[in-house]
């Protein structure tokens, strides 16, 4: 079952074309890693995806909803997450796991229990009443994630979930994406570290606006002759035209 | 000086390069005049008016008949006694009360507020003109006779019309804000992107850095002012009674208190939301209010009129009264002037003081 | 070698929070020498107090010999600093910019063109453009042509690569390696382990602590443990079984393999070899395995030393 499926996405901003004709479509629990140089159109598509921008043409449909028609019902059946915002820094852990339950309509009673199970599963019992910001960074974008999938959506979006993370904490944060991917559930990420690249089922590759290689880690270094994806990424980049404009 | 220089004509990029920062610096003065000036309140409907009839006769009934019935004004009631009159207005119920004498008509308005009082007697003016114009010849000839007198009376700021409360207060206001506001928020802006760290980290002295903010936002106030000027002077009417010099003098003063202030901000927020928030509430709150453009000071509780003592603003506008609406000379403003020195060589050795070269 | 930067016992406390812990390192003229570490280990603080923005609670510091409590203003004329959270001015173009930077430092872009030459001639052709409209990467070059232009001994680099795509990063780090030979002293931070095999020495830093400091190569050296490589069908199995295994003390996703570390000496049934590895894999049914014994990198090294102290 396809929980994406995008046919000649297109976004221009007045004479620049951000997204330029990109078609792909991703798998139901899929974890679909979306690669791209900065600049390359990642952000832009990814807003268009979570319904928060409107194509300039094309179309494409996100859990089962019209990304030009149904941006809102998108927006309820998603998860999102990214590096530079994720939780209420000046909130408490159990305050904004409760807030963002609230905000995707988790009734009361089940969100209270859900939250003591998370917090056991996460084994942040003793951090409940921690204000987030004094959480370490890792353990902010582990809660953070969890937040992101309470309300079990289709498809979770995570861009730049690991910036900065050590490198312990990124590998549990990986577990963690696929855990959640076992139970169904779709991961659209993207990132800068390459052996990131390397743990989703198909990666696709932004570069000017295009998708240019999109398959499967093990077939993309087979493609390229690399022996890394840091390599393909390498050997595609280098074709970038407008990069830096 | 090079880099001085060039650190100004960054600030004057920074200013001119956004469209709403342009406009509002520069526009405001101006919209700020024409809104108070000519009244925000132009639309007058359903205010209450008393009546205190003397003479009895048909003109007088046509009169209250015909404001009566006109979508402005309601009749609330006859007066039995002149005494009521204040108290009325004291307590709000009515908008103005129209007196019929032996010799003349007498339009008295709520002053409280100057434009709606004089919106409201031009309104009741008009009115009671038309319905003179209706009737013979005969009648009109007795009613002409007496003469319609309009009569403001301001029960809390007798002696002011509306346009010479507003401009000092105008005045007050857009200094202030030009100067203290946009140059804290200038500075809290370096601090959010960064950069000052950058400008930190480098030879050039922190106090040109500052000064070099200082310089844009200083000229900007000057052609405020100078807008201003014309402005009540050519739109208003509100004449330049004292001596422009001294006027000229004492903004001056002002700006520099003013330019002090939004340092001394500055040093001790690090976010922009931050001085905005300090700077509006704490500065420009009070600079509104004490303007006299809303409530006359003489009005606000105790607690309030002490606190208003301590704020720059408040003596900028008594002094700005008295020469440029009075016309008195630096005599009558010696107070104020002291005082206004005061401040700002308090402020300016705070700021100093407060001042850092490293992050904390 | 003459020693450019020498920091001894540096502590430095917010509140509560101890942000760095005795901090002690030297660094020599012409070196590139990364701190490295995750976000919010003291990496900025340490910048920020080297770079004179900043007083430490305790120990000393010297920047070109000279002390960064008394002499701040001689350092301030010497040295580069490009901070973590540096943005440029948006609303101002890409020459301005650098104009702007170069009179801050009392220099023109005429007098040290040569120095930037090769990183800003990339973006002259934008130089009329306003820098908000560049991209991660031109933006990054820019701020590094400011952060150069006036020619200083002591260039510290706060996360420049920090959320910059991979081959932007890689370019950073070929200017960086020109700089050096130009004589300049780079002290440089980064999130990314990738990064530290490019520096000359680097410092690991965790939780405002150093845990180790030396070249990449001696700390892969010094791993001590043995490190596998393991492949196979079922990756995600494979991780549960082999955190399972008797004599395995570490076993994480690495890019595509998983990297096992085991102690060397005995475990239970004797030390753990690819063949033992590969027979009790097999024995519990997982197929298609590529086992090797391989060498360290330094996130290896990185992870090892973090839970280290993680046990501890």
């Amino acid at each position: 079952m396809k929980v994406i499926e995008v046919e000649n996405l297109t976004k221009r901003f007045g004479s620049f074309t951000a997204v330029d004709n990109i078609s792909f479509s991703v798998e139901r629990g899929e974890i679909f890693g979306f690669l791209g140089a900065n600049g390359a159109g990642k952000t832009t598509a990814m807003r268009m995806l979570c319904g928060l921008l409107k194509p300039t043409s094309g179309k494409g449909v996100v859990a089962g909803y019209d990304i030009n028609r149904q941006s809102e019902k998108i927006k309820a059946s998603i998860g999102y997450m990214s590096q530079k915002f994720a939780l209420y820094e000046d909130l408490k852990v159990w305050e904004n796991i409760r807030l963002y339950a609230g905000i995707y309509g988790v009734p009361e009673a089940e969100a209270k229990e859900r939250t003591e199970v998370l917090l056991e599963e996460l084994g942040f019992k003793e951090e409940r009443e921690t204000f987030v910001k004094s959480l370490p960074l890792g353990w902010r974008q582990k809660l953070a994630f969890s937040v992101s999938i309470f309300h079990n959506p289709g498809i979770v979006f995570l861009d730049e979930p690991t910036g900065g993370v050590d490198p312990i904490t990124r590998r549990q944060f990986w577990e963690m994406i696929y855990k959640a991917s076992e139970r169904g559930i779709t991961i659209f990420v993207t990132t800068h570290y390459m052996d990131e690249a390397e743990y989703c089922d198909r990666v696709s590759i932004m570069v000017d606006g295009r998708i240019d290689a999109l398959d499967t880690p093990r077939a993309l270094k087979r493609e390229f002759s690399a022996s890394s994806m840091d390599e393909v990424f390498r050997k595609l980049a280098r074709k970038a035209t407008k990069n830096g404009l | 000086m090079r880099e001085f220089r060039i650190f100004v004509q960054k600030e004057f990029f920074h200013i001119f390069r956004d469209r709403w920062t342009t406009l509002i610096l520069l526009v405001l003065p101006v919209l700020m005049i024409i809104l108070f000036g000519f009244g925000i309140t132009t639309e007058i409907k359903n205010t209450k008016f008393a009546i205190y009839d003397t003479v009895k006769d048909e003109a007088t009934r046509g009169i209250t008949n015909k404001l009566e019935t006109s979508e402005y004004f309601t009749f609330e009631r006859y007066l039995q006694s002149p005494d009521e009159i204040e108290k009325l207005f004291r307590e709000g119920q009515i908008g103005f009360v129209v007196v019929f004498g032996d010799e003349r008509i007498q339009l008295i308005a709520d002053g409280t507020d100057p434009n709606t009082a004089s919106t409201l007697s031009n309104y009741a003016t008009v009115l009671i003109n038309s319905y003179m114009q209706e009737q013979s010849s005969e009648l009109r000839a007795t009613t002409a006779a007496r003469g319609i007198i309009t009569e403001s009376r301001l029960l809390y700021n007798p002696t002011l019309k509306s346009a010479y409360n507003i401009v000092p207060g105008i005045m007050g206001m857009i200094l202030m804000l030009i100067c203290a506001l946009m140059t804290s928020v200038s500075i809290a802006r370096e601090k959010e992107l960064g950069t000052m760290e950058v400008l930190l980290v480098s030879p050039m002295k922190p106090l040109l850095i500052i000064l070099s903010k200082l310089v844009p936002y200083f000229t900007i106030s000057i052609i405020n002012y100078i807008t201003i000027l014309l402005l009540s002077v050519y739109i208003l009417k509100v004449p330049i009674a004292g001596s422009l010099v001294l006027l000229t003098g004492l903004s001056l003063l002002f700006i520099f208190v003013s330019l002090m202030l939004g340092t001394l901000i500055s040093t001790m927020v690090e976010r922009q939301i931050i001085a905005l928030l300090i700077s509006g509430m704490v500065l420009m709150m009070p600079a509104v209010f004490l303007s006299g453009l809303m409530f006359p000071i003489e009005s606000m509780p105790k607690v309030l009129q002490w606190i208003s003592h301590i704020l720059p603003v408040k003596w900028f506008i008594i002094a700005v009264r008295n020469v440029m609406i009075k016309g008195l000379g630096f005599d009558s403003i010696i107070r104020e002037v002291a005082i206004l020195s005061g401040m700002g060589l308090v402020i300016l050795m705070a700021s100093i003081k407060k001042f850092k070269y490293r992050l904390e | 070698m003459a020693v450019s930067l020498s920091c001894n016992n540096i502590e430095k406390s917010f509140g509560k929070v101890s942000a760095l812990k005795n901090i002690t390192f030297e660094v020599n003229r012409g070196e590139i020498f990364g701190v490295i570490g995750p976000d919010g280990a003291g990496k900025s603080t340490l910048f920020r107090i080297l770079t004179t923005l900043l007083l430490a609670d305790k120990g000393s510091a010297t920047v070109d010999g000279f002390d960064v409590v008394k002499d701040y203003r001689e350092i301030r004329n010497i040295v580069g600093y490009m901070p973590g959270k540096f943005s440029l001015y948006q609303d101002l173009t890409v020459e301005e910019n650098l104009r702007i930077f170069a009179t801050l430092f009392k220099t023109t872009i005429q007098e040290n063109y040569h120095l930037i030459k090769d990183i800003y001639s990339q973006i002259e052709p934008f130089k009329k453009r306003m820098a908000g409209a560049l991209s991660g990467g031109m933006k990054q070059k820019l701020a590094l042509s400011c952060a150069l232009i006036h020619k200083p001994t002591v260039l510290f680099l706060d996360e420049p690569t920090t959320g910059i795509d991979p081959v932007s990063r890689r370019e950073l780090w070929e200017m960086l390696r020109k700089l050096k030979y130009q004589g300049i002293t780079i002290i440089v931070s980064t999130p990314y382990m990738d990064e530290a095999s490019l520096c000359d020495r680097i410092a690991l830093i965790q939780n405002g602590e150093f845990l180790k400091i030396d070249t990449p190569h001696s700390i892969t050296q010094s791993f001590s443990k043995k490190l596998f490589s393991v492949k196979g069908k079922n990756m995600g199995s494979l991780l549960n079984k082999l955190r399972e295994m008797p004599g395995v003390v570490t076993c994480f996703a690495f890019g595509d393999s998983h990297h096992v570390t085991a102690e060397f000496d005995h475990g239970p049934d004797g030390p753990i070899t690819p063949e033992s590895l590969r027979n009790k894999l097999n024995a519990v049914g997982e197929e298609e395995l590529e086992i090797s014994l391989i060498e360290p990198n330094i996130e290896d090294c990185f992870m090892d030393l973090i839970a280290g102290n993680r046990q501890n």
